[in-house]
């Protein structure tokens, strides 16, 4: 089975493929959590993975960061195999993600926030550090720099020194998707992005994730359950539950197939707009 | 934006890497290697010396009973409120004192002979004991309680670092002003047991003993076994009954006796040579004790609404709160259990050495903690399990390595089983929500 | 006058003042032996604080080890001396090229393994341990008989002043190379585990290092130590200048870090250790630095120390004297190295100098019910420490400067649309 829906665009289907995931199944001891997953996403495309709770959606975002490695399949970001890599050096190949509860660095300022990403491609080593060297005063001033206009690409820059976690919640979340962004990733994976939104809230977020993929050239994979977002936004959806894909296709056709509607029993499709 | 600076490196940058699996066999290989150096090492003390072997065995075995009362209390704890209670090997040091005070000073343990003036030396040792014990566990527990009321509670919602260092004032605290003047000195002290030691070594004890544990104990395996079966079939009366502590108590109480008496009462020769092998009362009553207390917190965990209280407030206290379960009043039950129990494993430990000290405690408390975490961390067998390990690695470590390395060996054997096992044999590996 | 000057001047000049002031003190005899014995201890105890510092406070990680490398680099650069004026180079031969060479192997295997994927970290340990058994192997056996002579023979040349700073520097430096080497081996497996489990480890070892000096002259072989008796003869080498360039060095460095991108990293794994896995951060890595460099702080500290007392006993690195570091910086503040600095002095000066000479006979026994007392005070009502995060602005991660203003096509264009209420 392709992991991916007929009918897209065959402008879409000619791009580069990003992410391939293929027949990936993943155990936690007994219990299966992800079965026979497969996925295949294509540059620039904006793509949802929806499904009740506890379908697994996380796990499969986990999956391909590497936070468990998988039991079964494979994954592979431009060609490169994902599995059995640490997941910083899966980060830093170009995949970036937030998390369903904001994961800031609480405790540090916004624009430690965004630097960390940074780290990596540092340009300096150890030494430098040490000393404060020459190359160590021009890098950092570079970073800084760097950032700040960064930050004022999201409306942050006000509040470069402010500690992260006094923020509002929705900047917390903007901080989040900023800190993600920073080291210029291809992938972006967005794990809940609209919880604890109010409906005007999650308007918002629409018109910020359209603005980054544009702005950053992205492709977006997306976890929601929050139906609101998801059909307004994804070029098409991937439906989970127990851990199996039960549904795949564009919104118009996912949100009236049955067995879709069954898995949320019918809840979520009030919320549709 | 320019975004020239901080672009990540491109996928085709990444090494061609090769499969590492051969040089993990290897390293695999060198551990092995390791550890049948071990092996060797042991097989050929026991070759070289069965009897002594045997009987270090037997000594390793008795300290892992009374590692196995402190464990308890620390695996309890860190499963209920995750903090590793410094401070417990010091209740176990104030149960060895408070029972000194009792046998030494107050004279408790001939208490019977007080009242029934005609009664045998025998009768009344035990009852003495016994009395003394559970004083000691009431005076312990009260320690533990009072402990986990004015310095842990107050912390349960701060950092938890600043229980732990809490833990180590209360430790710190306790040690030292038990090592003042007016309280226990910082000498070493006699400490006289309640009861007579007698040795017994082969054919002191009548064969009929031995033959009857060995009945009790072949018994309770039959009983075992056949309620195991009944239960695999489906039979649920069998697995209650399986599970009732009687049986456990009979498995385990008289399979260790067999076991013991069955050594040292039976002469055993090999090549000729006759096993030279002994035990004592003391043995008996600490691996007895040992057994009878942690079947009756088995059964209090297993088998009553506070143990099933406390199984759900380890496993989730805010949601053991929200089905009406008094959280606070199960964690202050765990503390005091923990602590009656240390404060027993203090009074057998005292009447093994026959020393007390006001930092006895320390170097115990902590090789228990490393047998909980042996064992499994939050888990009641694994306690025990670990604690048995923890007392034959030390011995056999003290008796056929070296003595002064006894401790180094007791630490290793924690840095190994982390690097090896993190979460114990009985424990489950942590889980992290991401 | 001292704010309104640079934080670096500031920080330059009040050093410069302590230092000249100290020497003075001592020089003239105001400062007696006793007081220089405490201010030297001072210093020490500051930088295995600073040491725990940086591996507890600023990266997380909760460990009780310090004391075990304080012992190590304590007897390790005692020994070196300790032979030394007796005409034997060995030690400092051992010591020097060992620690190079089990770098250089070290260096080499890093790049080894790194060209393999899937090795655990059972097999990164054994490794490590191989190089580094290796790397003493040769230098007891071949660089010995090769380099001993070369040495004397040089440092022979210069006159006995010179050469007797030479070797301390080098017998220092070995001392806390050494630390280093024992942490970095001991950190690979254990930095895996949980910051519950890595501490009651750190203890663990603490605890065998403590054994083994027992036994250094039964199951080692140095009998120069004396095992549980204590080791005499140490050359006296400490001075209030080679003080104060330790704690010096120990600061400037631990800021110099603190304050650099490999500092943020470090932090960001004390405040989420997942989450900065998954912005690119190589978290083991950061953690086995920070474990490094504050043992090697230990380790320097304890080879200041051991030529101060001129002679060593197991007893004092025992692990309840362990706790002293993480009463200190616990204390003073996590976060906070001023917190750490001005506590590790107080706790010695005023604790152990004014109180032991004011208080009648009865304080030894007392102090440590008082100490525990005041700590569990201070978990109740301040539990973030006296400092809570506070720095002198020598100290103080400070914001960086903003660039300036001509570029402002930034924010208004191409920027996020913006919010409403948030």
């Amino acid at each position: 089975m392709k992991g991916r829906p007929e009918g897209v665009a065959a402008e879409i289907e000619a791009r580069p493929v990003v992410l391939e995931i293929d027949g990936v199944t993943h155990f936690f001891g007994n219990l299966r959590a992800v079965y026979n997953f497969d996925l295949e996403l294509h540059h620039g495309e904006l793509v949802g993975l929806i499904g009740p709770n506890g379908a697994g959606k996380t796990t499969v975002f986990n999956l391909v960061t590497g936070v468990y490695r998988a039991t079964r399949g494979s994954i592979r970001y431009k060609g490169t195999e994902l599995v059995g890599l640490p997941s910083h050096e899966i980060i830093q190949m170009g995949i970036a993600r937030t998390f369903q509860n904001i994961r800031l660095f609480s405790n540090l300022t916004v624009l430690d926030n965004v630097r960390i990403a940074y780290h990596p491609h540092a340009g300096y080593g150890l030494v430098d550090s040490v000393l404060h060297t020459k190359r160590f005063r021009e890098k950092e001033a570079e970073m800084a720099a760097e950032a700040q206009e960064f930050l004022e690409i999201f409306g942050l820059g006000e509040r470069r020194n402010d500690i992260a976690g006094s923020l509002p919640y929705g900047l917390q979340r903007r901080l989040e998707i900023a800190r993600a962004l920073a080291a210029n990733p291809r992938l972006l994976i967005l794990d809940e992005p609209a919880a604890g939104m109010n409906p005007q809230e999650i308007d918002e977020l629409m018109d910020l994730i359209h603005f980054i993929r544009d702005r950053f050239d992205l492709t977006i994979l997306l976890v929601e359950h929050r139906m609101r977002l998801v059909m307004n936004i994804c070029e098409w959806l991937t439906v989970m539950d127990f851990g199996e894909i039960i549904a795949r296709g564009f919104p118009a056709d996912v949100r009236n197939d049955p067995h879709v509607v069954e898995a949320y029993l019918g809840r979520q499709a009030v919320e549709i707009r | 934006m320019g975004q020239t600076v901080f672009r990540p490196a491109q996928t085709g940058v990444m090494l061609k890497r090769r499969n590492g699996i051969w040089l993990n066999r290897f390293s695999q290989g060198l551990f092995v290697l390791l550890g049948l150096l071990v092996v060797y090492v042991l097989g050929r003390a026991f070759f070289q010396n069965p009897s002594v072997f045997v009987q270090q065995v037997l000594n390793g075995l008795q300290l892992g009973f009374i590692y196995a009362l402190i464990a308890l209390g620390y695996t309890m704890i860190y499963g209920i409120v995750k903090l590793i209670n410094f401070a417990h090997g010091d209740v176990f040091m104030v149960g060895a004192f408070t029972s000194f005070y009792a046998v030494a000073t107050l004279d408790l343990h001939r208490w019977p002979a007080w009242i029934f003036t005609g009664i045998s030396d025998g009768v009344m040792m035990l009852i003495g004991t016994v009395t003394v014990i559970i004083l000691t566990m009431a005076v312990s527990a009260t320690l533990a309680v009072v402990m986990e009321r004015f310095a842990y509670r107050p912390l349960r919602n701060k950092p938890r670092i600043a229980a732990l260092i809490t833990a180590i004032g209360i430790s710190f605290f306790v040690e030292y002003f038990g090592a003042l003047p007016f309280v226990f000195t910082n000498n070493y002290i006699t400490y006289p047991r309640p009861f007579e030691l007698s040795v017994f070594s082969a054919g002191m004890i009548a064969p009929w003993i031995i033959v009857a544990v060995w009945v009790f104990f072949v018994i309770s395996v039959i009983a075992y076994v056949w309620l195991t079966y009944l239960s695999r079939k489906g039979n649920v009366q069998a697995q209650t009954w399986k599970r009732h502590p009687l049986l456990q108590f009979g498995l385990l109480f008289f399979g260790f006796m067999a076991v013991v008496l069955t050594l040292t009462g039976v002469e055993i020769q090999t090549g000729g040579k006759v096993w030279d092998l002994s035990a004592s009362n003391v043995t008996l009553v600490i691996m007895g004790g040992s057994i009878l207390l942690q079947v009756l917190l088995q059964y209090v965990v297993s088998h009553t609404r506070l143990g099933k209280a406390m199984r759900a407030a380890a496993y989730d206290k805010a949601v053991a709160r929200l089905m009406g379960i008094n959280v606070d009043g199960v964690i202050t039950a765990t503390f005091a259990l923990g602590g009656g129990l240390a404060g027993a494993a203090g009074v057998l430990y005292a009447t093994a050495f026959k020393q007390v000290h006001h930092l006895m405690g320390i170097i115990p408390g902590l090789k228990a903690f490393v047998a909980a975490v042996v064992g499994g961390i939050g888990s009641i067998p694994g306690a025990f399990v670990g604690s048995l390990i923890m007392g034959q690695t030390e011995v056999l470590a003290a008796g056929f390595i070296s003595t002064p390395m006894r401790d180094a060996v007791a630490f290793s054997l924690l840095i190994v089983v982390l690097l090896v096992w993190p979460q114990g044999i009985f424990g489950e590996p942590p889980a992290e929500k991401v | 006058m001292l704010k309104r000057m640079k934080p670096s001047v500031a920080f330059i000049t009040v050093g410069l003042v302590v230092f000249v002031v100290v020497q003075v003190l001592l020089s003239v005899g105001l400062l007696n032996n006793y007081w220089r014995g405490i201010i030297f201890w001072g210093a020490a105890i500051t930088m295995v604080s600073l040491g725990l510092n940086l591996i507890y406070g600023f990266n997380g990680q909760f460990s009780l080890g310090q004391y075990g490398f304080y012992a190590i680099g304590a007897y390790a650069s005692a020994d070196v001396t300790w032979r030394w004026v007796r005409g034997d180079p060995s030690g400092l031969v051992v010591v020097l090229a060992g620690t190079l060479l089990a770098l250089g192997l070290y260096v080499l295997l890093s790049a080894f393994l790194r060209r393999f994927y899937g090795v655990t970290v059972m097999t990164r340990f054994a490794f490590y341990v191989l190089a580094t058994i290796l790397a003493f192997a040769i230098a007891v056996t071949v660089a010995v008989p090769l380099l001993g002579p070369v040495f004397t023979a040089v440092l022979g040349v210069l006159p006995a002043v010179v050469s007797q700073q030479i070797v301390f520097l080098l017998a220092l430096l070995g001392g806390a190379a050494l630390a280093g080497i024992a942490s970095f081996l001991f950190g690979i497996p254990v930095l895996e585990l949980g910051s519950d489990y890595f501490g009651i480890a750190t203890l663990g070892f603490t605890i065998i290092i403590k054994v083994l000096l027992d036994n250094t002259d039964t199951i080692l072989p140095f009998p120069e130590m004396k095992g549980a008796r204590g080791m005499i003869g140490i050359p006296q080498w400490t001075t209030w200048p080679w003080v104060f360039a330790s704690l010096l060095l120990v600061i400037v460095v631990m800021r110099n870090l603190l304050h650099s991108s490999v500092g943020r990293a470090i932090v960001s794994v004390r405040e989420d250790e997942r989450a900065a896995e998954l912005v690119g951060i190589d978290v083991t890595n950061a953690k086995i630095l920070a474990f490094v460099v504050g043992s090697v702080f230990a380790g320097l500290a304890g080879g200041i120390r051991a030529h101060d007392l001129a002679f060593l006993h197991p007893q004092s690195f025992n692990f309840i004297q362990s706790f002293n570091p993480l009463i200190i910086v616990v204390f003073g503040g996590l976060s906070s190295m001023t917190g750490t600095i001005v506590t590790g002095f107080f706790w010695i000066l005023l604790l152990e100098g004014i109180l032991r000479l004011v208080l009648p006979t009865g304080f030894e026994t007392w102090r440590l019910v008082v100490y525990p007392l005041i700590l569990l005070l201070m978990m109740l009502l301040r539990p973030e420490g006296v400092f809570g995060r506070y720095e002198i602005p020598f100290l103080r991660r400070a914001a960086p400067p903003l660039p300036s203003k001509a570029d402002n096509d930034g924010a208004a264009k191409g920027g996020v649309p913006q919010e409403g209420a948030a």
